[in-house]
């Protein structure tokens, strides 16, 4: 980097969320790179926008609203000049002119200006009383009109003017709402989620006149009526055009840059002028214009990055989810929904219920949904919709949401909106709803991970993550933004799972320091969540040659063992096959009494667990049970548990094959494998299915004439039952094809994602090609599972009991026996 | 008045790595980062009393192996949003060999 003697100066005009989401990033980003000035028409701070709606229905103050006060700014030396506009910008000296003819100097230059609503060129149109719905000043206006005056008139049943109307409503006024289209929100509905909305607001009391267009609005100094052009009138004391927005492009276009709808931008967010960024509703990227919150936020760190000169993240476009913000009505539609010859679509309707559901297909992906009175699915269509899920699969249950999808488990329960605020949510850390609704209003929340790092829900297992984004959405009313389509590997770094696996092969990377270094690592040496995986994909990809890294070892897999909430360890042997003999029952009961070890307890996986051993025991524990000739089982391991077992034809009389002996052959064969996240095995004798196979990683179930065999399943965080992968008539074939399975899984597979995630990921179809059909894959992802279990089958317990690997990891460094006075 | 008392080499404590020493007070924590630089915790998360010395260190902080509470190794302190302290000692590295005062914390049992 070049010593910089003085900074360089980035000009922001406009306060508002874009571009103080910007500027917030760059600051993490890069926080002595500028000196920032942003100008901000406004005489406030920055305050959420998506939230006047409930400012407006009087649910929450403007207080509540504010974003940044003007302490953040002076704390982060930024200078803000409020209630200042920005006349001109002379891109050819670098600067900007005040409204009052002051010139400010600019290296960058940030447009923010958002956006401006439409005004319909009515007769009567600058009439007192006659207000738009965009910033604190139009609800203050409507709030003060409220408390004098009876009726309103809003012009436009979209989003906005809906959310104006209900307001008003809320706060007493008779409401009108005239829509020029037959179908309320035409541009997130369909005609019938269009008529449940209308009858539902009908009910509450707001009135509908549509189709109807508005002729004039009536007055002389103040509105008083509107007149449509089927010559019928209103009367109105107060008129809200929410007919939509418009990019407010003025000064952008003054300045020479290149503008269509909105200010042309490139995938880093850069104008036609190459110093001149903008973000937010003011731009047009790919042709798109944007007005909903996500992404902007999107945009936002993209430029960030970019101003940040780290250039490597784009923008891509966003999709874009909607959510009526009018309490006690559920509306959720995301995508594209427009009828087309090449979709297809899958309806729910339940009348009584008040229950609508429309899910959009083409080629087998969702590409819509409208939902309307059960929005709890919403976020769970949506994130199917952003990552493209191949859902041919679930096509049948699709419609009746995640809950259906034998999904079971812990993460079954999932309706926010009728959760009291007592409902726990999230299990492993005991945090209940209101705390997190508490926490999002306090402390003023966006995302998923803002909620993660002040609550502390959905941050162990995730099987909550749903739940917490329901609480999220429904909490901020809305298009909160949502996680990032590609998610990165932690946060020191933007790059996803697949583009570090990726970057590892192509430019053999061979240490955790040089894919840091190559793929430019936000932190010198990373965090507990990024090492295990990059220590992962390098051991995955470099058998043979990768030298384990302890250091970036979670502590179960450093020292072979799992470590207790007391920080005692437990230790599980291996049982081939759920196997065991009397000499290795006795050899387990010696290491109990002679360490006093506290609890022997039978595990699920067919063996036998040595609780509460202290960790300078470890070694000598597991030289004792070597002696009797058992190695780690491995139960520390993202890598090959069990195989779980029932007694096959040698001894049950329903028995088909040996499933006993098949179990412990795989288990021979593949133990000592390292994998993205655990892999639980079973084999079964027969249907009857005892090991229960179907609901592991990888099952086999032995039938008369073979072997099928099952993968996918998971019987923990969710319940799932496998995915039938294919059957063979020999155990060589039912072997090859497993380990073929597991080796294709370790090559694709993101760290910590299980397996059936990883099958929902990449598509049951796509393994089954791989693995069954294409014979010549099947057999050379077998050689490469054989050769790196070359390298992986040296027990580790008898390594550090005997061999005197890592001895120190074992010892304390010192015992001071007195403690001498300070 | 600091009180150096000799615990053992540097290279017996792993880089981005830790050992215990123990006293008479409970576990104390030296972890080594990864320009050599030594930190001495008491080795008890202040979320749930999680051994320190077992976790992931990275840049100068480790995170807890039972809840992944991140801890900074130079003041003890739980990185914000997370809230809580773990007593420091003063440790220093001399020609290869590290040095530890144990301070007593006014807690300590």
């Amino acid at each position: 980097m070049l010593e910089r003697l003085t900074k360089q100066k980035l000009v922001v005009i406009g306060n508002g969320m874009a571009g103080i989401r910007t500027v917030e990033t760059l600051l993490e980003r890069a926080p002595d790179l500028y000196e920032i000035t942003v100008f901000g028409a406004e005489p406030y701070g920055n305050y959420n926008r998506i939230l006047l709606s409930p400012v407006l229905a009087g649910e929450k103050t403007v207080d509540d609203i504010m974003l940044n006060t003007e302490q953040w700014y002076e704390d982060n030396g930024i200078t803000l000049r409020k209630g200042e506009t920005i006349e001109m910008i002379d891109r050819r000296t670098c600067e900007v002119v005040t409204a009052s003819g002051e010139r400010v100097a600019y290296d960058r230059l940030l447009i923010a200006t958002g956006s401006n609503p439409i005004v319909l060129p009515l007769p009567g149109n600058n009439l007192k009383g006659v207000i738009g719905f965009r910033d604190i000043r139009d609800v203050e206006h409507m709030v003060e009109a409220s408390a004098t005056r009876r009726h309103a008139v809003v012009i436009g049943g979209g989003l906005l003017g809906l959310e104006a109307a209900n307001g008003l409503m809320k706060r007493g006024m008779n409401v009108t709402v005239v829509h020029l289209l037959d179908t309320l929100m035409e541009r997130q509905l369909d005609a019938v989620a269009g008529g449940l909305l209308k009858k539902s607001l009908e009910e509450r009391g707001m009135v509908f006149k549509m189709p109807a267009q508005t002729e004039a609005i009536l007055g002389t100094d103040h509105v008083t009526g509107v007149r449509f052009k089927d010559g019928t009138e209103l009367p109105a004391d107060i008129v809200v055009m929410a007919v939509g927005i418009k990019p407010n492009i003025d000064l952008a276009k003054k300045a020479g840059l290149y503008c269509e709808r909105g200010i042309v931008v490139s995938d880093t967010m850069q104008t036609y002028d190459g110093r001149i960024y903008a973000v937010g509703e003011c731009v047009q990227h790919r042709r798109t214009c944007y007005g909903l919150v996500a992404p902007l936020f999107d945009q936002a760190k993209v430029c960030a990055n970019h101003l940040a000169m780290k250039g490597f993240a784009t923008y891509d476009g966003s999709v874009t989810s909607t959510k009526l913000k009018v309490t006690g009505i559920d509306l959720f539609s995301a995508g594209d929904f427009a009828p087309g010859p090449d979709k297809e679509e899958i309806v729910l309707q339940d009348a009584n219920r008040g229950v609508y559901k429309r899910i959009i297909l083409k080629d087998k992906k969702i590409v819509g949904a409208v939902l309307y009175g059960d929005t709890v699915d919403g976020p769970w269509y949506f994130q199917h919709l952003r990552d493209g899920t191949d859902v041919s699969a679930m096509r049948e249950r699709l419609v009746f949401g995640a809950a259906n999808l034998g999904d079971g488990g812990h993460a079954g329960q999932n309706s926010v909106a009728a959760m009291s605020d007592e409902t726990e949510i999230c299990g492993c850390n005991g945090v209940c709803k209101g705390e997190i609704k508490k926490a999002i209003v306090e402390k003023k929340l966006f995302t998923l991970d803002d909620v993660r790092a002040h609550t502390k829900a959905s941050s162990s297992c995730g099987s909550c993550t749903g739940l917490v984004e329901q609480v999220l959405a429904f909490t901020l009313g809305g298009d909160y933004s949502a996680a990032p389509k590609v998610k990165p590997v932690c946060k020191c770094t933007d790059h996803s799972h697949d583009d570090v696996r990726r970057v590892i092969v192509e430019q053999n990377l061979k240490t955790i320091p040089e894919v840091m270094k190559f793929m430019e690592w936000k932190t010198p040496n990373g965090c507990h969540s990024c090492r295990p995986a990059l220590n992962y994909y390098l051991i995955a990809t470099w058998p043979g040659e990768y030298k384990d890294d302890q250091q970036s070892r979670y502590i179960n897999e450093r020292v072979h063992a799992n470590i207790q909430k007391d920080g005692t360890y437990s230790v599980v042997p291996r049982m081939w096959g759920g196997v065991t003999t009397p000499n290795e029952l006795r050899a387990i009961a010696d290491v109990a009494d002679k360490f006093k070890i506290p609890t022997v307890k039978v595990t699920g996986g067919q063996r036998i667990d040595l609780l509460g051993v202290k960790k300078e025991d470890l070694p000598a524990v597991w030289a004792d049970l070597n002696d009797a000739g058992m190695v780690s089982g491995h139960a520390y391991a993202k890598g090959l548990r069990t195989v779980k077992t029932c007694v096959g034809t040698e001894w049950c009389r329903f028995g088909t094959q040996d499933s006993t002996g098949l179990g412990i052959k795989i288990e021979k064969f593949m133990w000592g494998s390292w994998t993205p996240a655990k892999v639980k095995m079973g084999v079964s004798g027969c249907p009857r299915n005892c090991a229960e196979a179907t609901c592991k990683d990888v099952g086999v179930i032995c039938v008369d004439s073979g072997y099928e065999i099952h993968f996918a399943g998971a019987a923990g965080l969710h319940i799932k039952g496998t995915e039938f992968l294919g059957k063979v008539e020999t155990e060589e074939e039912t072997i090859e094809v497993i380990a073929a399975l597991t080796q294709l899984y370790r090559e694709q597979g993101w760290y910590l994602e299980r397996m059936y995630k990883w099958c929902d990921r990449v598509g049951l179809e796509q393994i089954k090609k791989l693995v069954i059909e294409d014979v010549a894959n099947r057999k050379a992802l077998y050689d490469r599972f054989a050769y790196s279990q070359k390298f992986a089958q040296d027990d580790p317990w008898a390594a550090r009991a005997r061999g005197g690997v890592e001895s120190n990891e074992f010892k304390p460094m010192a015992q001071l026996a007195v403690m001498e006075p300070a | 008045m600091s009180n150096w008392i000799e615990i053992g080499a540097l290279k017996d404590i792993p880089r981005l790595g830790s050992r215990v020493v123990r006293t008479a007070s409970g576990h104390i924590a030296v972890f080594r980062t990864e320009s050599d630089e030594v930190f001495a915790l008491d080795d008890r998360c202040p979320h749930k009393g999680g051994p320190l010395s077992q976790g992931i260190v990275h840049n100068r902080r480790v995170t807890c192996p039972l809840h992944n509470f991140v801890i900074e190794l130079e003041s003890g302190k739980a990185v914000a949003p997370d809230e809580g302290c773990t007593h420091s000692h003063p440790a220093k590295v001399e020609n290869g060999i590290v040095f530890l005062s144990v301070r007593q914390s006014a807690t300590a049992a």
